[in-house]
């Protein structure tokens, strides 16, 4: 995956840099609007990060020119904006994502792989499987080693999300995010007990696992050696 | 210089103007009556002086100059303001209160003349008419009441005006004084404020007069500021005590870490100790700018309908399991159909962090592992209510712990920012609400009540899609 990367502080862009092409991805930097917005038009990218306070022409203005020239890159805004509405102005002009300054570098690497993923596959599939676990978006199903499991409503979306970005990192935030439309941090870990919840279900009793715990990162659905 | 400040106040000018423009107006308005009075007289006595003298015309005519002559004596004789002479073809005297033709200080014909009475000069207006060509016959009437009247209009004019002018130059001195005065003290007073005395207050005098109320106002401004003032003193106090220990929490596990000799396992499990210290720092700094945009009242224009029934269902969906692993029941009774008009993030966030409170303050509590969270409908609001079985707070304390950073000593121990109920309450206020805190007997009851939302109309468009199908908003 090529990223590029706009952004005027210098520091965290090569930070973020390094930590892309440590995970194997290409990454370009740009330092101010201008600069990323001709090289956004260049069409070489899979992914753009996109600091909302640039030099020459601010991130939001870049991103409404890029959706303006029909350019349907996943954007991923990075913001020391805070505010309640930042966020949803963001999303508004075009991002889609977006990431609060500071942030960490494992939840930026894994919002940035879900973007370019979502990308590959334009058309959410009706039906995930990793291993032997088997989710069907239309009859709401889900098998494991062709036995049925019951899950509740909340605890199907959250297995549907993990599975859409099988052999990805999902972060808690990510999830509080997607499957409860929250964007906040709650103080207690309560997404740890949803997973273990789930878990439960799906991994209790089948001998090999599949939901994934990644240290200091989050959760990842996968079916390989952890 | 007072008189150059004098000249420089604009109410010592403004009233100085308003007095001359008055002085102006009374001046004309006497004038004006006295030369109409004057103008009446004069008109009164021109016609009563031309029917004399049409008379007497027509007595010589018709019954010749002997008989012209006796209606003279007679006239002159019956004392009121008539003037005669009359003399014969030669010019001699032959009746009339004038025993000589007076000189006429205007032209031929019509004038004013002067003549003498008991002694004093007058001065009486007539005619002088012609008989067989020769100028013999006077008509005339007294008019020194008339000049008198006209003459004292003018002294009084002239009086008025310098004594109208006085006395508004005195007051005008007088009202710029006063209020400069006044206004002096008040300078004096913010200049004292500026320099620092945040304390001192513009002086009021009781009189309820207009600079009075703004004294008032602007003391009432300089306590609300104060009240801000010390509470930012306090709030950054608070800041620097309560960011401290996290940060030195932080200096010394990397410390430690690098002093540590075994090699790099420990170095990495102490460098993942520091960033989860700078997590935590990261998570208080959000929370307190949150917390001082929602006090400045920033976010209320993203208000929208919000159906707070199913969003209290799905916060406690989301803790439930992490109650129950913890030992506690979370039990709750929500009212359908409650809706207000505000921001889910933030309402979301509210109850979140005070079932995040009763899980952690009411962890120590041996029996009541319980909480409770009802949710119900009034006239105008919708109340939310959190109570725990735990320590609770004690009532002088309640207030003291909806502020920023207030760690009520009982709490010091335990994790987190000390933010969370003044984050709520920043929240509730935000929302045109309030939060109160409760005795649960025992336990805390925290009671959050927010004004419904206005337009039931407008909702019903806006109800959130509740099936699963639905991608996440930004997919």
């Amino acid at each position: 995956m090529r990223v590029l990367i706009v952004e005027d502080d210098r520091e965290i862009a090569h930070f973020v840099q390094r930590g892309l092409k440590e995970s194997g991805h290409g990454a370009e930097v740009a330092y101010d609007g201008d600069d990323g917005l001709d090289l956004a038009l260049s069409g070489s990218f899979d992914a753009i990060i996109i600091d909302r306070m640039l030099p020459e022409r601010d991130g939001l203005s870049v991103i409404q020119a890029l959706r303006g020239a029909g350019v349907r890159i996943p954007v991923l805004i990075l913001s020391a904006l805070g505010e309640v509405d930042d966020r949803v102005k963001g999303l508004k002009a075009g991002g889609d994502d977006y990431l609060t300054k500071p942030f960490a570098l494992t939840e930026l690497l894994a919002r940035i792989e879900a973007l370019g993923r979502r990308v590959s596959s334009e058309e959410p599939a009706t039906r995930y499987a990793v291993g032997d676990l088997v989710l069907d978006r239309l009859t709401h199903k889900v098998m494991r080693g062709g036995e049925p499991i019951v899950l509740q409503p909340r605890e199907f979306r959250l297995l549907e999300y993990l599975m859409r970005n099988a052999g990805q990192v999902v972060t808690r935030t990510m999830l509080l995010e997607n499957v409860w439309d929250y964007h906040f941090d709650p103080q207690t870990n309560v997404i740890d007990v949803h997973i273990s919840r789930l878990r439960g279900k799906i991994d209790k009793g089948f001998g090999k696992p599949l939901l994934h715990t990644v240290r200091g990162a989050g959760y990842m659905i996968r079916d390989g050696v952890g | 210089m007072a008189s150059g400040r004098l000249l420089r106040s604009r109410v010592f000018r403004r009233t100085l103007a308003v007095v001359l423009l008055l002085t102006g107006v009374a001046a004309a308005i006497t004038g004006v009556v006295g030369w109409h009075a004057n103008a009446i007289y004069t008109r009164s006595a021109e016609l009563s002086i031309e029917t004399d003298a049409n008379e007497l015309k027509s007595e010589l005519v018709t019954r010749g100059f002997d008989a012209l002559v006796k209606l003279v004596a007679e006239r002159s004789r019956s004392g009121g303001s008539g003037i005669y002479y009359l003399a014969d073809a030669k010019g001699v005297y032959r009746a009339g209160n004038l025993t000589r033709l007076p000189d006429w200080s205007t032209a031929y014909g019509r004038g004013l003349f002067s003549y003498k009475k008991g002694g004093t000069s007058r001065t009486a207006a007539g005619l002088l008419i012609e008989i067989d060509g020769e100028p013999r016959l006077v008509v005339g009437r007294d008019v020194e009441d008339q000049r008198a009247l006209l003459l004292a209009v003018y002294r009084t004019i002239a009086y008025g005006t310098a004594l109208l002018l006085l006395v508004g130059l005195a007051g005008s001195v007088l009202i710029a004084h006063l209020i400069q005065r006044r206004i002096e003290d008040m300078s004096r007073a913010s200049a004292d404020i500026m320099s620092g005395n945040l304390s001192g207050r513009i002086p009021v005098d009781g009189s309820r007069d207009e600079l009075d109320r703004l004294a008032v106002q602007l003391n009432e401004m300089l306590a609300r500021i104060e009240q801000l003032m010390i509470g930012l003193r306090e709030v950054s106090d608070n800041i620097a005590h309560d960011l401290k220990t996290p940060l030195n929490r932080l200096r010394n596990r990397a410390e430690a870490a690098l002093a540590d000799g075994r090699g790099a396992d420990v170095w990495r499990s102490g460098l993942e100790k520091v960033i989860d210290e700078a997590d935590e720092l990261i998570k208080t700094f959000n929370a307190l700018l949150l917390i001082a945009r929602l006090e400045a009242g920033s976010t209320a224009d993203s208000f929208e309908p919000v159906d707070l029934s199913s969003l209290v269902a799905d916060v406690i969906e989301l803790y439930e399991p992490v109650a129950e692993e913890a030992g506690f029941q979370l039990r709750s009774a929500i009212a359908p159909d409650v809706w207000v008009d505000g921001n889910r993030q933030l309402l979301g966030q509210t109850l979140a962090n005070l079932i995040d409170n009763a899980l952690k303050y009411a962890a120590a509590a041996k029996d009541g592992r319980e909480i409770a969270v009802s949710m119900g409908k009034e006239a105008e609001t919708a109340r939310l209510v959190v109570a725990d079985r735990g320590p609770g707070i004690a009532a002088e304390n309640r207030e003291r712990a909806l502020k920023r950073f207030v760690r009520l000593e009982q709490s010091r121990s335990l994790p987190g920012t000390g933010l969370g109920l003044s984050l709520v309450a920043a929240v509730a206020r935000l929302h045109h609400g309030a939060v109160r805190l409760e005795d649960n007997a025992p336990g805390l009851r925290v009671v959050v009540e927010l004004p419904l939302a206005r337009s039931v109309a407008h909702v019903a468009d806006s109800a959130p899609d509740l099936s699963y199908e639905k991608e996440p908003v930004r997919g």
